[in-house]
């Protein structure tokens, strides 16, 4: 019996449809169902562009029928994290003040994935303005994690992972602000990468901590993950920060074999905290890559300790600033009846935005307000220089760095919802990697505790294809990544 | 003993233009006294001549020429607002 249409790689859906397999539309139609079916209990979608969706497959079933050159992505369906503004489309970014807007326009990397011809399915739950790292911060309910639906699937791209993770898209975009996507990609068991700062375009994308976002494609092994980081990567006039770095091929290396790749495991990630089941699934991951010819050494970011604290100011600061748009007056929620301008700003906003967000946009007010701004803003932004200096000494040593990408597997719903400080802690191991800018993703590895485990790789700047690489190798050699949860395979 | 106080977090509020209601100011403060807390971990560092980092590319923001963009669409724009008249946004009256 050949693999259902949700198994398949991005390159066999293409090849497939390339070879009349099977179509676009059939390949579509088959992700729709299983939104139908299996999304009521995991509740990863909030908007399903059905229409649209068969239409883009019709579309997309002409284009390469005919002959005509077309993109690898061509007839192939995806979901975006509902933070990226999509034409004509609902987009909430899982917020109350945004319940009513429809995008007037496209987010560079939705208008690059439009013109490829793939398809779009549908816009992704998440943490309410990717504040969060249990998507239960949504104004619009929690996900279920596919892999046991009494538990979280991490956040803020939680949708995202939870519909790739369950076949519900082959393939999600996410964004990762200080760990959205490494996170939630290690929590359900599939393969996510946040690129370098400013490697993939911002334009478009709901902003919430402008120095530190990075979308990222969330896929279900590293090979996937090359072909979409292929079609968003590049130089964009639209968003101030893009980096003018050129994009090299993300898939001429991946067989590359990794004798003598240098491997450090920083010291501090593997400290107290991390749970023992998690320690054990990544000292197996750290043993296949020696089998595969890698070297193994230590190494210090003596810095990273202070990473959470340092984040939690620049990104509620940044949060505070980029939050000040939704006014009430040119888009999103306004209250009833303001007796003034003030009013109005006031009773908008306190109605629109949920208690986690306003609590980081006061965090931020407050680091920024006068005779603080030293104590806090400054403080932490020397620490952030720390920490990429940290960084910045441990490549000079060896090519990639891993280490866990979480301290635990999934917690329970509502297990830490009373206890903010604990979950903001629990992001140590991303944090620093998101400070520094760097590429880092997380890749399937053995379970514990029955639950998946996210190993995390580290790169140096802009060397992405590094990473994907030395996914691609370990998941060459095993099966983790093939691991599905049984309802839903 | 809080790290903010009531009467500090009204006032950041206001500052953040939200209408903090009198019955979430206690949940507020203690709230944000936790977070605050935790962030007192960046005294342990020593920053002595640190230059601060805000891009972590350290690149400064790209100029572009100034030209004008045909690109707004002022209707398609002005559809998603609360409130509009001849293309124009409105607010409750600011001059008397």
């Amino acid at each position: 019996m050949s693999d259902p249409l949700h198994a398949l790689s991005l390159k066999a859906l293409s090849q497939g449809i390339v070879d009349a397999k099977f179509s676009s539309m059939e390949v579509t139609e088959h992700f729709l169902n299983r939104i139908e079916t299996f999304d009521p209990a995991l509740n990863s979608y909030l908007t399903v562009t059905k229409e649209q969706a068969i239409a883009q497959a019709e579309q997309a079933d002409n284009t390469i029928r005919s002959g005509q050159p077309h993109s690898p992505l061509a007839g192939i369906p995806y979901a975006l994290k509902d933070l990226y503004c999509t034409q004509g489309i609902r987009t909430t970014a899982a917020s109350k003040i945004l319940d009513n807007f429809i995008s007037p326009y496209d987010a560079t990397v939705q208008s690059k994935l439009r013109h490829s011809g793939a398809v779009l399915l549908g816009k992704n739950n998440m943490d309410e303005f990717a504040m969060g790292s249990s998507n239960e911060n949504s104004a619009y309910g929690n996900v279920a994690n596919p892999w046991d639906h009494a538990r979280v699937p991490g956040g803020s791209s939680g949708g995202g992972a939870a519909c790739v993770a369950a076949g519900l898209a082959p393939f999600s975009l996410g964004s990762d602000t200080g760990g959205s996507i490494r996170q939630p990609a290690s929590f359900t068991g599939i393969t996510g990468i946040k690129p370098t700062y400013g490697r993939i375009s911002r334009y478009g994308m709901i902003a919430f901590a402008s120095s530190l976002d990075q979308c990222g494609p969330m896929t279900r092994s590293a090979e996937d993950a090359a072909l979409v980081l292929q079609s968003l990567a590049g130089f964009d006039e639209k968003d101030s920060t893009s980096a003018q770095v050129d994009v090299p091929d993300y898939s001429a290396d991946l067989d590359k074999p990794l004798d003598g790749l240098k491997i450090g495991l920083p010291k501090e990630f593997f400290a107290d905290g991390l749970d023992q089941a998690v320690a054990a699934s990544i000292d197996a991951a750290i043993a296949q890559y020696k089998k595969l010819g890698a070297t193994i050494k230590e190494v210090h970011l003596p810095h990273s300790h202070l990473a959470v604290a340092s984040y939690y100011v620049v990104a509620s600061a940044e949060c505070s600033t980029n939050l000040s748009r939704f006014d009430g007056v040119r888009y999103g929620h306004r209250c009833e009846d303001p007796k003034d301008l003030l009013d109005l700003y006031e009773r908008s906003r306190w109605e629109g935005f949920g208690d986690e967000v306003k609590r980081r946009i006061m965090v931020g007010t407050y680091a920024l307000s006068a005779g603080y701004y030293d104590a806090y803003y400054r403080k932490a932004q020397k620490i952030r220089r720390l920490i990429k200096q940290d960084f910045i000494d441990v490549f000079k040593q060896v090519d990639v760095i891993m280490g866990p990408a979480a301290p635990n597997t999934a917690f329970k719903l509502g297990e830490m919802i009373d206890d903010q400080v604990s979950m903001y802690l629990a992001d140590l191991y991303t944090i620093p990697v998101s400070l520094a800018g760097l590429p880092g993703m997380s890749i399937p590895i053995q379970q514990a505790n029955g639950m998946p485990v996210g190993l995390q790789i580290i790169g140096n700047y802009f060397e992405e294809a590094r990473l994907l690489n030395v996914a691609h190798q370990y998941q060459l050699n095993t099966d983790d990544h093939l691991q599905t949860p049984k309802q839903y395979q | 003993m809080p790290i903010i106080e009531k009467e500090e977090v009204i006032k950041v509020a206001h500052l953040a233009r939200l209408a903090i209601s009198d019955d979430q100011v206690e949940a507020y403060t203690q709230n944000l006294s936790h977070i605050l807390e935790m962030v007192e971990q960046m005294n342990e560092a020593d920053v002595e001549g640190v230059e601060p980092l805000a891009n972590p590319l350290d690149s400064t923001l790209r100029l572009r020429p100034d030209i004008a963009n045909p690109d707004i669409d002022r209707e398609a724009f002005q559809a998603v607002a609360p409130s509009t008249e001849k293309g124009l946004y409105l607010v409750p009256r600011v001059i008397e």
